[in-house]
């Protein structure tokens, strides 16, 4: 097994670059966040607070590493996370000389600036985008909140930067990357006198060993939800792993059967590795929350979370995916619906993780469907993802998995029941629609009302006829 | 010349950067403070006991403070006096400040806040109109109306007529960065604050106040605010307060900024408003009579509701004229955070109640809403210029003659002679007569060029083919009033130096959020001098430099503030003019382009600037200005309160999706009227953030409060604002750049406010969308979001 690099949560020492600059932090809490050590200790105060939730991208910075550079929000990012990277913020983006970046110099000279406060966070992402060659500047923008310009001259500026060339500043950031954290010297994951313990596990199997001592510890994958218990909950985390650091965790890998997604694969690969295969599958993903949340949140961390809001799972499971979880050295194997139990409790025993989630290989017949009040980064007040299998004109199977309409992601077994062996028309679909009104009990919150809720559930299924007959369901396919 | 260049943001390159200081950014002496409220979980009730020990030992705290520990009246208001920066036993809403933590650093400050165990006595909350109505829970002894003519009899001889009631939600400011501000500790119990507030004057009255101190102890600096749009007016107060009383109680700075939920839930936001409408017209849709009644939900205090809701009334006519009209105004006290000014204060509010009636007219008559708008529209009166009376403040050339007096204190210009220029006496509801409409002009060159009509053709033919989407346009107008109703408010002042070297020192009482106000006012500094720009160093609004200054409000910045700065400017111009024409014996002087040109020679302005100075004339001057020709009676809803009126026309085109409400802008064409703009670029760059912020009012963002007068939308993940894919995706955005018939700063025109409101069009697009979807009525509420959306589209079918 791979060592282990645990130290008490007021010990942690963290090295990496900072536009160009070595820093090696010693004695820092675990939880500190990259933001507040920016602004509190390092007195750059380029990179603003916003919202502190990663939902406005204020605080946008970039991070490098072996895999490139991209776009993270400073303010739920923790700062062991970063350790071993090149951290990029606003101050840095500039060259060395000065010399504004071509997307600097074109906010400038489009007035993509007014009160200026998120546009610090803008110029990272756009230089993010421009240095990765991306030019859909909705989806790559869509993190990054302002309030004064209305978009349209930042658009403008993006798309005047595009074809400049790359400061050689930020070419060259991959070249210098630092030592990671297991250049610092180990201890013993028992740590004395019941101090909370932190973990950096390099390894599913070290990850293993340590969670099965600390059944009750919290896991740290992208921190875009447990960020937020920092940050708005002043929440005890106890002990503490963070898996970022665990390479055998991250990645994608196929047979003849299934896809298998390590659980640490972050939402802009999945989208990436199953645009081909699912491709409303990818779009949905697009819609979930932005290039920052997507650059941090992993599939495992939208999975195990259990939240009846995730985006993924009903995806996942209208695709039949299985879970993969692992306690010590058991294994098992389940349908990814029966993890979700009930609101808050899930098929997960103490000291067991996530390892893996496997979709099968099939004909795609899916169709995701994210009902949110924003089109972009917003989670959803339903979401429900359809697919039928068809024998002709006949239903001969039905996966309806919805979020949103539940305490748990969930099928509508109902609704489900009255398509098989019927053939698919609207009258099979009205029928299909009354039935799950048996399904869902939905509740009423500030995202939608039940009726709602109930309403844009069914409908989704007249939506998915129309779909398949060619009609234009999408408001996002209209052009003026 | 500077002015009517489109110079970018001068923090332009400081944004990009991330150089631009924001208040939380100034970097602090050792030993500052970080400050934090508890506040109330409870909407209405008593607080009968507050526990503090967990929040004295919570890491890092100084102190904890209670209203008991005041040593003066702490009040943060500013209107009525009705808000103690700490509970004094009455509980009003949720988020009301109870107690504040000193700690040694904001996290530990936040952290304590929260462990606080009050103990309240909770009552009923009044939070819906129905229940403040039933209560009797209102600001003023009733209800204020205002009327022209008679809508009673009206109404009775009206050909038709329809009733009818729209909601529409407030909205969260949303300025990107939250409430902040940092008092450091001066000599003699002084203070100095930096806030960010669009009021400075406003901070250091209340916390001079708060201090037991004349204003003159205290002063108050803002560089630039993250963001305003009216939420930093009143609402910055209470910070700068609680950090002054903090520093003086522990000679120390203190520092107190809202974490974005804390923000969102005790600051004020747009008021929101249900207004019903009984209307009388005729078969072509001619509006004959109108009986309209706004109530509105101000929150726990009086904050800056009268005024808001008096220009809502003032607004319940937009671009149309009215002969029997009565506006009544119910003004409700709520259990909720206190609504206050947001950019248009109440004149969207009541500009959607009137474009709601003109939708709902038309839908029940089946023509084109634009038709039965326009049959409504105040006529133009395009006023020309009285013969001989050049703008003298075009040019340069100097003739000696005191300019510096003349804005100051305007005679009755022959611009604007009401009897001389309107073909008819068309007035206001308020009886104020409209002698410079040019509605229908510009209506008629936006329907051009957003080719309106074939459109609307191509778009009912989109629909009969379409199972499933469904698109919708419409084109709506804009007219806006401008100046403070408050009418002693319409007074600006500016402190200008030239040093020797010809460098050029601003101030003037205005305050930059984001709006490019310093930039507007720099070039008309460089104008009145014939200077570079960059000659002119814009400084941060300051108290000490200008005094009894009003708040940069109702979009009076550059009006107000350039005039001021022009008067001082050219106070100086003339004292170097009269000194260069005494030596050089020539009037005939001319600033231009760094230089000035005095007969045959030419100087540099440095030159000149250091032969003053050697020739002891003084090179600094205040500057004053005071809007002229207004006056208001408020409670009667008679006079002159605007000096003029800024127009704008929008056309926006929608698709829905009638299975589940979707919806988005496809295309939106606007042409707005900013008089002779000071700066094209910072002027359309309003319009379109305006546009924007004011579709996203009417559709994605909803406030939601539970039944126990909770918020449940405190946060980005749960308040939508516009993202960046929701702006239209063809988006043309003119200027009419006409001379304002006012003698304004160059003749241009306040463009803060009013292209909010063009975003009233999106909602009538989706309204005309809606209407393709069935034969009845949709009656669409506001804020339209897909779940009203597809509520609406229900309606139609029923």
């Amino acid at each position: 097994m791979g060592h282990l690099v645990t130290r008490r949560a007021s010990d942690m020492d963290i090295t990496f670059l900072l536009n160009g600059d070595p820093v090696s932090l010693t004695d820092v809490s675990p939880t500190t966040t990259l933001l507040d050590w920016l602004r509190e200790s390092r007195g750059l105060t380029g990179t603003k607070e916003g919202c502190n939730e990663g939902d406005c991208g204020a605080c946008t910075v970039m991070i490098t590493d072996a895999e490139g550079s991209r776009s993270l929000n400073g303010c739920i990012l923790f700062l062991p996370q970063i350790a071993g990277k090149h951290v990029t913020t606003v101050e840095g983006i500039a060259g060395p000389d000065g010399t504004l970046h071509p997307v600097q110099q074109a906010m400038v000279d489009h007035h993509g600036s007014q009160c200026g406060f998120c546009t610090p966070g803008f110029v990272v992402s756009m230089a993010c985008a421009h240095l990765n060659g991306a030019t859909d500047h909705d989806v790559q923008l869509a993190g990054n909140l302002c309030r004064c310009t209305g978009y349209a001259p930042i658009i403008r500026a993006a798309d005047a930067a595009a074809d400049a060339p790359v400061p050689a500043h930020l070419l060259s950031l991959a070249k210098t990357l630092p030592g990671g954290p297991e250049a610092a010297p180990p201890k013993s994951p028992t740590d004395t006198q019941g101090a909370p313990s932190v973990c950096v596990p390099d390894s599913a199997d070290a990850l293993a060993e340590w969670y099965a001592a600390h059944p009750n510890a919290t896991l740290i994958a992208g921190a875009t939800d447990v960020g937020l218990w920092v940050t708005k909950q002043f929440r005890d985390l106890g002990d503490i792993a963070f898996l970022n650091q665990c390479a055998d965790l991250r990645g994608i890998s196929e047979d003849d059967t299934a896809l298998h997604i390590g659980a640490m694969t972050n939402l802009n690969v999945v989208e990436a590795a199953i645009a081909q295969r699912h491709p409303s599958f990818a779009a949905m993903i697009r819609r979930y929350g932005s290039v920052q949340v997507r650059n941090a949140a992993t599939l495992g961390g939208n999975i195990a979370n259990g939240s009846p809001i995730g985006d993924s799972p009903p995806a996942l499971i209208a695709l039949g995916a299985q879970l993969h979880l692992r306690q010590g050295d058991a294994r098992r194997k389940i349908a990814l619906e029966d993890f979700f139990i009930s609101y808050g409790q899930q098929d997960r025993r103490p000291g067991e993780f996530v390892e893996a989630i496997s979709i099968p290989k099939g004909p795609d017949t899916l169709r995701c469907y994210k009902l949110s009040k924003r089109f972009d980064q917003d989670i959803s007040a339903v979401c429900g993802c359809l697919a039928l299998d068809l024998d002709g004109p006949t239903i001969t199977a039905a996966r309806l998995a919805y979020g949103g309409m539940a305490g748990t992601p969930m099928r509508a077994g109902q609704a489900e029941a009255a398509l098989v062996g019927h053939p698919f028309t609207e009258d099979t679909m009205r029928a299909s629609m009354a039935a799950m009104a048996q399904d869902f009990t939905p509740l009423s919150d500030m995202r939608a009302s039940a009726s709602y809720r109930l309403k844009t559930a069914q409908n989704m299924l007249l939506r998915y006829l129309h779909d398949m007959a060619g009609d234009l369901t999408d408001v996002q396919q209209v052009t003026a | 010349m500077s002015v009517t260049k489109p110079l970018p943001h001068d923090a332009a390159p400081l944004h990009v950067t991330g150089a631009a200081r924001y208040v939380d950014d100034i970097p602090t002496p050792s030993g500052t403070l970080h400050l934090a409220f508890g506040t109330s979980a409870a909407a209405a009730g008593r607080l009968v006991g507050l526990t503090l020990d967990h929040v004295r030992a919570a890491p890092g705290v100084l102190d904890v403070l209670t209203a008991d520990d005041l040593e003066h009246d702490a009040d943060t208001s500013p209107s009525n006096h009705d808000e103690p920066l700490l509970c004094t036993g009455d509980i009003h809403f949720v988020g009301q400040p109870l107690f504040l933590v000193i700690a040694t650093s904001h996290l530990n400050a936040r952290y304590a806040a929260r462990v606080g165990e009050p103990e309240i006595i909770k009552s009923k909350p009044i939070l819906s109109i129905e229940d403040a109505l039933a209560a009797d829970a209102r600001f003023e002894d009733g209800p204020r109306i205002y009327q022209k003519g008679d809508a009673v009899a009206g109404l009775k001889e009206a050909v038709q007529t329809l009733s009818g009631s729209i909601t529409m939600g407030g909205q969260e400011h949303f300025y990107l960065e939250g409430q902040a501000a940092l008092a450091l500790p001066q000599d003699n119990g002084d203070m100095v604050v930096h806030s960010s507030t669009q009021h400075p004057t406003e901070i250091q009255h209340k916390v001079a106040h708060a201090l037991g101190k004349p204003m003159h102890a205290v002063r108050v600096e803002t560089r630039r605010m993250g963001g305003g749009f009216g939420g930093k007016e009143s609402q910055g107060n209470a910070l700068a307060v609680a950090c002054a009383i903090a520093a003086a109680r522990t000679g120390r700075p203190c520092k107190m900024r809202y974490d974005r939920d804390d923000d969102m839930i005790i600051t004020g936001k747009r008021h929101d408003f249900r207004i019903d409408y009984t209307v009388g017209f005729d078969d072509d849709g001619r509006l004959s009579a109108l009986d309209v009644t706004h109530y509105t939900r101000c929150g726990w205090s009086m904050d800056l509701s009268l005024p808001v809701a008096d220009r809502a009334m003032l607004h319940s006519d937009n671009a149309y004229h009215l002969d029997d009209i009565r506006i009544t105004s119910h003004r409700l006290r709520t259990n909720m955070c206190s609504a206050t000014a947001y950019r248009g204060f109440g004149g969207p509010q009541g500009m959607l109640g009137i474009e709601r009636v003109m939708d709902h007219v038309a839908q029940h008559l089946g023509r084109d809403p634009l038709d039965v708008r326009r049959a409504n529209y105040y006529a133009d009166v395009v006023q020309q210029r009285a013969a001989g009376a050049a703008i003298d403040n075009r040019p340069i050339p100097d003739t000696g003659a005191d300019n510096a007096s003349r804005g100051a204190d305007p005679a009755p210009t022959q611009y604007r002679r009401d009897t001389d220029v309107a073909p008819t006496r068309q007035t206001t509801p308020y009886h104020q007569p409209v002698t410079d409409c040019i509605i229908n002009a510009m209506t008629d060159r936006l329907m051009g060029s957003s080719s309106y009509e074939e459109r609307r053709a191509l778009i009912a033919d989109w629909n009969m083919a379409q199972p499933v989407l469904k698109r919708g346009i419409a084109l709506t107008p804009v007219k806006f009033g401008i100046s403070f109703t408050l009418t002693h408010l319409n007074q600006a002042g500016a402190l200008v130096h030239v040093y020797q070297d010809g460098s050029i020192h601003l101030n003037h009482g205005g305050t930059e959020m984001g709006q490019g106000l310093f930039q507007k006012v720099a070039q008309v500094a460089a104008s009145r001098f014939g200077v570079p720009l960059e000659m002119v160093k814009i400084t941060a609004t300051d108290t000490g430099k200008v005094p009894n200054t009003s708040a940069t409000a109702a979009s009076s910045g550059s009006d107000l503030n350039g005039m001021a700065v022009q008067n001082a400017c050219d106070e100086i111009r003339t004292r170097i003019t009269d000194h260069l024409a005494e030596r050089h014996q020539t009037r005939d002087i001319t600033f231009l382009d760094g230089k000035v040109l005095i007969g045959n020679e030419e100087i540099t302005f440095a030159r000149a600037a250091a032969s003053a100075y050697e020739n002891r004339i003084s090179l600094s001057a205040t500057g004053y200005y005071k809007t002229p020709e207004i006056e208001w009676d408020r409670i009667a809803g008679k006079g002159r309160p605007f000096f003029y009126f800024a127009y704008g026309v929008a056309c926006t085109e929608v698709v829905i999706d009638t299975l589940t409400g979707e919806n988005r802008i496809l295309r939106t064409d606007i042409l707005h009227d900013a008089g002779a703009s000071l700066n094209p670029a910072l002027d359309i760059g309003q319009i379109e953030g305006g546009y924007v912020q004011g579709a996203g009012w009417l559709t994605t963002e909803e406030l939601v409060w539970d039944a126990d007068g909770v918020l449940k939308t405190h946060a980005p993940s749960t308040y939508k604002i516009p993202a960046c894919s929701d702006r239209p995706d063809v988006f043309n955005v003119a200027l009419w750049d006409q001379e304002n018939p006012a003698q304004t700063v160059y003749r241009s025109k306040a463009v803060g406010e009013p292209p909010f409101m063009l975003g009233i069009s999106a909602f009538m697009a989706l309204s005309d969308a809606i209407a393709a979807c069935g034969p009845a009525f949709g009656d669409v509420q506001a804020p339209a979001t897909a779940e009203e959306v597809l509520r609406a589209i229900a309606r139609t079918r029923s």
